[in-house]
């Protein structure tokens, strides 16, 4: 029934002489997500508007879902598209889409048409009440108000004649690739995906570091971060995703500094590694999982001394959230199944287990002075070694 | 070179083996219940798969059924026994060392009501004859017991056991998990006492997904696959004619060798224990001698995580087994090992080295020489 959508998009309506930049993105992103639907898609934008027409059978629900994940997108709108025929065959065309959408249920009603073909005989006002008031003849259970009706029902004139009434609801925020570029530090936890995914709902396009640990963590470990990014990239779209071999430094850090405070250095090299990348990948911030206070490492003074040797801003978009809420997200992208596989990460391995949860600055950079001899190099190859898998 | 020592959890195929099944997909695909000459060629393949198993197993033909793998004949043997059998008794006895494929099962018949007694074992995986026979009562329909444990190997005294449970109630049925003992031991389950034997075609260079249950005369089994009746109505679905012809191919090209791999499995076994007993804060798990088995060796390295273990040896081309995998979040442990008393060090170190009539002296010395230079290192690098 249904041969086309209307996009409803969200903030980009609010831009200025940029709003073309950011609808085009859009479309690209919408063209890109529909491109695995089957069917035959067309996305054009008309008259400040973005349409998706359809050519031939197509997967609507396939085609609604790859929708529902295109950030910038507000709402759906399913369009039934009729020819101008005359009055009469549109009269009947309305009532056959009320009969269907609405078919016995109770509703309040106001007909809302438009003519962008202004050679259409009838006046928008003449539209609206002859068709009104064939509907109210034909459905006994349909009532007009034209205040605040259940139902705006939509009649758009224009090469043909566009009707539609329901809004599905999209997932908001801006297209990818209007809002630069930020490096993701990925593990293979609940939290990190879901970061990734709420900034790249701003618009930022995305890219991940993975720091892998063999043979302390595995292959499949590995496999499921891989997995978490092509998840999130279904959102985000492609990914590239660097997996960086950290055995080394981490033995070292084990090795020379104490135990306690092992994990608070892994991550301050850790963040620098993922700053290197994001250099190289031309990004402007670093996005992590962080939620103050959730383990030791992110206690407000760990946070602190992590991001000190960061020059990047670092995003860390789910710090005031409960670890409730966070997994609720992650089930409502679908990352959280995969995310709770049981893998080792490379953060628990070694894990001390009583880790200094208050951090003093000046400590941590001492004990990081025992490392002085071997760290940049092995950082240097670190950062050269790093494999290089495309996520799309 | 890479060195395989994982032939418990499965096997590579003989390349006889799989040119046949190769075979039998291309050119001798029919199905043996269709009347048309393609479908008496595949029930030819069919006779004397059935033929070749009921030769070594010294068993009728009649008596051997084809399934999907182990885990389906073990279910089927528990599940269907219980079935049949529930009007003459609800109780069921196994061991705490059973595989998996047996436990679940009797978890179910326990939920369905059946009283299950769970035997434990000595801290070489042994069961008591002497405790097995006190606890068969007359409301006894079912006996499982294992004969070589998949984890630490030891060889269960399955013959006396089955004489023991047969003199204190004939009527019991006898269930043997044989999985990982066919091709390795000489197996007579008539002479055994045993009435249900579950056989599994990967681990001895066969295909996978396939399995065998013998069912000895008379038994009284239920069948659970329920449809076309195939196999006299015992287990319904289209024969695997590839996978029965091809595990039928192994077992002989296996059997016919049977003292031969035997003797050179258990002299690459002493060659690895005699190595590993040399090394500082070794366990070695399960018996030695005869009483285990010659395929495999289980070993603690105290202080080194096993699944670490197993990945280093992984880069060096050596590939072990970590029995169950575990997390630093849910560490479960090996059911066996928590039953002969592991300690949790030990639980936690275990790596387990399965091989085959093809693993060589060579590979057991690299593997040995790669164990000694790894292990230090690892044991330097542990949680604190």
């Amino acid at each position: 029934m249904f041969k086309a959508f209307l996009i409803k998009y969200a903030e980009i309506g609010i831009k200025g002489k940029n709003r073309h930049i950011f609808e085009e993105a859009l479309c690209r992103r919408m063209r890109h997500a529909l491109a695995e639907v089957e069917g035959t898609f067309s996305v054009t934008r008309e008259m400040g508007r973005i349409y998706v027409l359809t050519d031939g059978a197509f997967d609507y629900d396939g085609a609604v879902e790859a929708l529902r994940r295109v950030f910038g997108i507000a709402g759906i709108c399913p369009v039934v598209i009729a020819e101008d025929t005359g009055f009469e065959d549109l009269a009947k065309a309305v009532v056959d889409y009320v009969k269907e959408v609405y078919g016995g249920q109770e509703k309040t009603f106001k007909v809302c048409a438009r003519r962008a073909k202004k050679t259409y005989p009838m006046s928008s006002m003449e539209l609206n009440s002859e068709l009104g008031g064939r509907i109210l003849d034909a459905c006994p259970n349909m009532k007009v108000d034209v205040h605040d009706p259940d139902v705006y029902l939509n009649v758009e004139i224009r090469q043909s004649i566009y009707l539609y009434s329901e809004t599905i609801p999209g997932p908001g925020g801006m297209p990818v690739g209007t809002n630069g570029q930020a490096m993701l530090l990925l593990s293979g936890g609940i939290d990190s995906p879901v970061a990734g995914y709420m900034i790249a709902k701003r618009g930022v396009k995305i890219d991940a570091v993975y720091f892998h640990a063999p043979p302390y963590t595995s292959e499949r470990a590995k496999q499921k971060v891989v997995d978490l990014a092509r998840q999130v990239a279904r959102y985000s779209g492609p990914i590239r995703l660097h997996v960086v071999n950290f055995t080394e430094i981490q033995l070292y850090i084990y090795e020379k500094c104490p135990h306690d405070e092992l994990t608070i250095i892994m991550r301050r090299y850790m963040m620098k590694l993922a700053e290197m990348f994001a250099r190289q990948d031309g990004c402007l911030g670093l996005i992590t999982g962080e939620s103050i206070g959730q383990v030791a490492s992110q206690t407000m003074h760990s946070l602190a001394v992590t991001n000190e040797v960061c020059t990047m801003p670092v995003f860390r978009p789910l710090i005031g959230f409960d670890k409730q809420e966070i997994v609720d997200i992650s089930e409502k992208i679908g990352t959280y199944e995969t995310s709770v596989l049981p893998y080792e990460d490379c953060c628990t391995i070694f894990v001390a287990k009583h880790p200094v949860t208050k951090p003093n600055l000046n400590i941590i950079r001492r004990s990081e002075t025992h490392l002085a001899e071997k760290i940049d190099g092995m950082m240097e190859t670190a950062f050269a070694t790093a494999e290089l898998i495309e996520i799309s | 070179m890479e060195i395989y020592l994982d032939n418990s959890a499965t096997t590579r195929a003989y390349p006889e083996v799989a040119q046949l099944v190769t075979k039998l997909m291309l050119e001798d695909y029919g199905n043996p219940s269709a009347l048309h000459q393609k479908g008496v060629d595949a029930e030819q393949y069919l006779r004397q798969a059935r033929e070749t198993m009921a030769k070594i197993l010294k068993a009728q033909e009649k008596e051997i059924f084809f399934t999907s793998g182990g885990t389906e004949s073990n279910n089927w043997a528990l599940v269907g026994t219980a079935l049949a059998m529930q009007r003459m008794g609800k109780h069921i006895i196994t061991t705490q060392i059973e595989h998996p494929a047996v436990q679940a099962p009797v978890t179910f018949l326990e939920e369905l009501g059946f009283s299950v007694t769970r035997l434990g074992v000595d801290k070489e995986g042994m069961v008591d004859p002497e405790e097995l026979e006190q606890a068969v009562t007359p409301e006894t329909i079912l006996v499982s017991v294992m004969f070589v444990n998949n984890e630490i190997g030891t060889v269960e005294p399955v013959a006396e056991l089955g004489e023991r449970i047969k003199r204190k109630n004939p009527s019991t049925v006898f269930h043997v998990d044989a999985i990982q003992a066919f091709g390795k031991l000489p197996i007579c389950p008539k002479k055994m006492n045993i009435d249900l034997l579950s056989v599994s075609g990967h681990k001895f260079h066969g295909p996978k997904g396939i399995g065998m249950l013998y069912v000895r005369e008379k038994t009284k089994i239920r069948p659970l696959i329920l449809g076309g009746g195939q196999q006299n109505g015992m287990r319904s679905g289209t024969d695997n004619v590839p996978g029965a012809a091809g595990m039928a191919l192994a077992a002989k090209m296996v059997c016919d060798h049977l003292e031969e791999y035997r003797e050179h499995m258990y002299r690459i076994r002493e060659r690895l224990t005699a190595g590993l007993e040399q090394m500082d804060d070794v366990v070695l798990h399960g018996r030695k001698g005869e009483q285990g088995a010659p395929q495999i060796v289980n070993a603690s390295f105290l202080g080194v995580r096993s699944e670490v273990l197993l990945h280093t040896l992984e880069s060096e081309g050596i590939y072990v087994s970590a029995g169950s995998a575990c997390s630093s979040h849910k560490r479960a442990g090996s059911p066996t090992l928590t039953a002969i008393g592991a300690s949790k060090a030990e639980r936690e170190s275990s790596v387990r080295f399965s091989f085959c009539e093809t693993t060589t002296e060579e590979d057991i010395d690299r593997t040995l020489e790669t164990l000694r230079r790894v292990i230090p290192m690892l044991r330097k690098f542990t949680r604190k």
